[in-house]
């Protein structure tokens, strides 16, 4: 293996990488877009849900219930009617996800000690958001019952007894349920698909496609020298991509890093031989830079976009999805990703991910190796 | 293996076949140091087949192929280090400057700096290409970027050279200044192998081989493949070419009549004894003509009577 | 004045880039029913008198006149009264020769009264009747020429622009093509040709060579070979031939040397008086001299004294 040879095509591509605009979009702006994208845009939480009410009682205590409702910060209420049909209109037009109809007894029967109902009309076109809000609407509820008990036993001449134990929540891995922490980790993983492969597989058609490997392949060059020049320069521009987009994630969005460093540039590193593997395969094999380009996209960035994990949850797809999931190379980066950054999980601890992620390394890297001849037909 | 044989390049029995066709049909020639040797035919007469098959990047069916001392079928990366070849269509990088496509190249053969600088400076010289430096190669003419290839490919310092029809689209002037390179390097003891699909071009070979639907069918100078035709060539020029076609169409002696825009082309077995009797024909006939005179069989004549009357002549 | 026996009239067309001048007040006639060659070095303002005849290009200044219509007035009737075909580039290779038909006949927007009619010609033309449903990449080269002659005239235009039309194709092939072309020319299609290729350029009536923007010759392919040469044509044997090319450069009466093949080409003035000059001059230097005889120069060699008169630096009165 001659280093000068290697040396000779790794710089022709950087050139070539560098006066291209598409590829230098791709490579320089596009991580820093996914990740600002994802971590902004996409919001999995659900606040300040309209709420239109329908009090027939209009006693202090409904107002009281109704402040509390306002307060929360998952509901806003919009508006007051005064009739059903004007409730369910608001609901058919969308204006309001939720209607609560306080009943005409609702004062008079607490004063009682007497059970109520409150009665809440939720816009079930979205179950998500349903079950959000009747989660909720239930959570508020509850907790001005609890506190009407307390009431009662004040009032009626009971001691003021302790307050009954109470579960406080706290969640966690993600505090404040914020989802840009679930996602963003994950994100690194789309970037090095895009720049992994999708750039990678345009590398070997392109040149086919423009008649210039022909010439290439009538020199003393070796198919690994072709190979290796190739990568290597994606590799590097890959790995400072993820430690862009991770000091992106931590310093900007917050994101915690509770993990080994070494491990993240080490897992990133496998992960994007893999990749790169996968796209110089796939530019070997595919006729033109278009068909490429298309497979490549279907194999590594649609499946790390939607079955790695980085979005969607594995442990709540179909089964079916989930075994697919396991020759996936992204959802055992995906993994590690989320456990560095959330869990601090010691490195130890990684081998259910790492070590398929290792046999995919290697498997993939010798496909390729195998795949590429210097000749024609 | 690397005694020097004593051809550069020899080919016998060189075959190759595609789906549904016989590219290339037990082709055998060889080209010696310091030789340009012509590949001649029309589209698909196996041209491109045969250099790829001798640069190393298609093996053949059947046949052996030797260049530099190498045989290509078995050791086609031997071979590589010491010749070039210029695919048909342009090899080299439009998105890197001329300079940096001749870095590239010589970094595949080792050639290193101050070599390179002093060759490159020496061969873009001689191509008038030395403001050119830093421009990109897509950015050349036509007829520029067919020098840059010739460039690249002799920067390593070859001792065969390959090229697949440098000149086709070129301008005439062009093609000109093409073959003095060509025959410089000729004279340097380079050996080359040119094939081209204008006729006219195997004029400027050494010798030539002229192949037909993946067969030989003949081979030597040009010279002496016109002295074996064994016929004349006549011109005739008239502001009627098609009164003459139509009045001598049947006279005797004519093995093929070609009408030309002013003119016809006639191929006819004795023109001593021919000229007087078509002068006389046409006279009487009342058919205009200006000149019928004697002129040097064309390679397209050679062709021409060699696959109509289905014979080969071989060297 | 319009001359009803001119298919294309070129009046002091000149075509300007900014600074640049491509088409430098050039002027032509060709009459119908000819077959016209143009050529001219890549650059040479060729092109962009083609585009402006085909009225893709408007000019700075200046009349052309195709088929009757005006270029720049008239762009869409000249285009709907053209055929053009392009050797490599016309028809769509996966498509079957009947569909390839098809497309062109609508793209010139054959009526539909003459379209079977246009159809049948095309096929017995091409001599592909019979084989309508052959994929166009399979036919052999000679009738994929025939065929896209037979598309690019299916509209039955006055005036056909053919551009390299048979580079590539075998002899044999070629030779039928250009029957066919003079048939269509004999029947008063006026034909344009564009071409690198000397062989072609011989199966024009007539040719103009321009250069530099300019019209630098003008006649049928023999009154080039004959008169617009500058000088005489030589062939030279001799030994060693590396030494007597540069050796006979800086000759006196030598206006060109180069090698040829096996020998050596000279442009001289007087080919009578240079030959026993050229004798002795080369036996003077240890130059084994064989055979020098004057030739006769072909298009080519007009082409390249014609095209670099002008930057040599030797110049020679006519």
């Amino acid at each position: 293996m001659s280093f000068t040879r290697f040396l000779a095509v790794a710089r022709k591509e950087v050139v070539q990488i560098l006066r291209d605009a598409r590829s230098l979009i791709i490579v320089v702006i596009m991580p820093v877009i996914l990740v600002l994208l994802f971590g902004y845009g996409v919001n999995l939480d659900l606040k300040g849900l309209p709420v239109y009410v329908y009090d027939r009682d209009g006693s202090q205590q409904s107002q009281d219930l109704l402040k509390r409702l306002q307060a929360s910060a998952y509901f806003d209420v919009v508006r007051v009617v005064n009739d059903y049909p004007a409730l369910g209109r608001s609901l058919d037009d969308g204006h309001a996800k939720m209607g609560i109809v306080i009943p005409w007894d609702f004062s008079e029967r607490l004063h009682e000690g007497r059970p109520v109902q409150v009665q809440a009309l939720v816009d079930g076109t979205d179950d998500n958001t349903a079950n959000v809000l009747i989660g909720y609407s239930q959570a508020v509820v509850q907790g001005y019952s609890s506190d009407i008990q307390l009431e009662w036993l004040r009032t009626r001449g009971k001691l003021v007894q302790p307050a009954p134990v109470s579960v406080e929540t706290r969640t966690w891995y993600n505090e404040d349920l914020e989802s840009s922490a679930f996602i963003v980790p994950g994100v690194l993983a789309l970037v090095m698909s895009v720049i992994g492969a999708f750039l990678t597989s345009l590398t070997i058609a392109r040149e086919w496609e423009r008649g210039t490997m022909e010439q290439l392949i009538s020199t003393p060059v070796t198919a690994v020298e072709i190979m290796l020049g190739k990568l290597v320069p994606y590799f590097v521009i890959g790995m400072f991509d993820v430690i862009v987009c991770a000091l992106i994630a931590i310093y900007w969005f917050q994101v915690p890093f509770r993990g080994s460093f070494l491990t993240l540039l080490v897992s990133s590193a496998m992960f994007m031989v893999v990749v790169l593997s996968l796209g110089f395969f796939i530019s070997v094999i595919a006729g033109s830079q278009l068909a490429a380009s298309q497979i490549a996209l279907l194999i590594t960035f649609l499946p790390a976009f939607l079955l790695s994990g980085f979005l969607y949850s594995i442990e709540q797809m179909p089964i079916v999805l989930q075994w697919i999931t396991r020759i996936l190379p992204a959802r055992y980066y995906v993994s590690v990703l989320k456990k560095i950054f959330l869990k601090g999980t010691p490195t130890a601890l990684l081998y259910t991910d790492l070590v398929p992620l290792a046999v995919f390394t290697l498997v993939l890297a010798v496909l390729a190796t195998r795949a590429f001849h210097k000749r024609l037909a | 293996m690397t005694e020097q044989p004593q051809s550069a390049i020899i080919a016998e029995g060189l075959t190759k076949g595609f789906p549904g066709v016989r590219a290339v049909d037990h082709l055998s020639f060889d080209v010696s140091s310091g030789e340009i040797f012509g590949l001649v035919g029309p589209d698909g007469a196996g041209k491109t087949t045969t250099l790829r098959m001798l640069a190393g990047i298609m093996p053949p069916d059947a046949g052996v192929a030797s260049v530099a001392g190498f045989n290509v079928a078995h050791d086609p990366e031997g071979a590589k280090h010491q010749l070039s070849y210029m695919p048909q269509r342009f090899g080299l990088y439009e998105d890197l400057t001329v300079d940096e496509n001749i870095r590239f190249y010589a970094d595949l053969f080792g050639v290193r700096k101050a070599e390179r600088e002093e060759r490159s400076t020496q061969l873009l010289q001689a191509a008038g290409m030395r403001e050119f430096r830093k421009r990109l190669a897509g950015k050349l003419s036509g007829g520029m970027k067919q020098k840059l290839g010739l460039v690249c490919a002799l920067i390593h310092r070859p001792k065969v050279i390959l090229l697949d029809e440098p000149t086709t689209g070129v301008d005439p002037v062009s093609r000109r200044d093409f073959w003095r390179i060509l025959y410089e390097l000729a004279s340097e003891g380079v050996a080359i192998l040119t094939s081209t699909a204008y006729l006219d071009e195997a004029e400027r070979c050494h010798r030539v081989a002229l192949l037909h639907q993946g067969k030989l069918l003949f081979c030597d100078t040009p010279a002496n493949l016109k002295a074996k035709l064994g016929k004349s060539v006549l011109s005739i020029t008239s502001s009627k070419p098609r009164g003459l076609r139509d009045e001598l169409e049947h006279a005797m002696g004519i093995s093929s009549l070609v009408l030309t825009g002013d003119g016809l082309h006639v191929v006819v077995d004795d023109a001593a004894r021919r000229i007087p009797e078509f002068e006389a024909r046409l006279n009487s006939a009342h058919v205009p003509f200006d000149t019928i005179q004697q002129v040097t069989p064309t390679i397209e004549d050679l062709f021409v009577d060699a696959v109509s009357s289905g014979a080969s002549v071989h060297a | 004045m319009p001359d009803a026996n001119n298919s294309i009239v070129i009046e002091n067309l000149l075509k300007q880039f900014g600074d640049f001048v491509a088409v430098d007040r050039i002027n032509l006639e060709i009459r119908k029913g000819e077959v016209f060659g143009f050529l001219g070095p890549n650059g040479a303002g060729k092109s962009t008198t083609i585009r402006m005849l085909c009225g893709l290009l408007t000019p700075t200044s200046g009349h052309a006149q195709v088929a009757g219509y005006d270029v720049a007035r008239e762009p869409e009737s000249v285009r709907q009264n053209i055929g053009y075909m392009s050797q490599k580039f016309s028809l769509y290779n996966d498509l079957k020769v009947i569909e390839n038909i098809r497309l062109f006949a609508g793209l010139y927007s054959v009526p539909s009264n003459q379209l079977s009619e246009r159809i049948e010609w095309a096929l017995g033309m091409a001599n592909l009747k019979g084989r309508e449903n052959l994929i166009t990449a399979t036919l052999p080269g000679g009738w994929k020429q025939r065929l896209a002659l037979g598309c690019a005239v299916l509209h039955k235009p006055p005036v056909v622009f053919l551009d390299e039309p048979t580079s590539g194709v075998d002899p044999i092939s070629r030779r039928q093509f250009w029957d066919l072309i003079h048939h269509m020319a004999e029947e008063g299609v006026t034909v344009f040709v564009t071409t690198h290729y000397m062989e072609e350029a011989e199966y024009c009536n007539r040719l103009a060579l321009i250069f530099r923007g300019k019209i630098v010759a003008l006649g049928t392919p023999s009154e080039l070979k004959q008169k617009s040469m500058k000088g005489e044509l030589l062939l030279v044997e001799c030994q060693p031939l590396g030494n007597a090319v540069e050796v006979l450069q800086s000759a006196p009466d030598v206006m060109d040397a180069a090698v040829f093949g096996n020998a050596l080409h000279l442009v001289v003035r007087d080919a009578t008086a240079a030959i026993p000059q050229v004798k002795k001059y080369l036996s003077d230097r240890s130059i084994t001299v064989g055979r020098v005889e004057k030739i006769h120069p072909s298009l080519e060699d007009v082409f390249v004294s014609l095209t670099t008169a002008s930057d040599s630096g030797k110049e020679w009165e006519a």
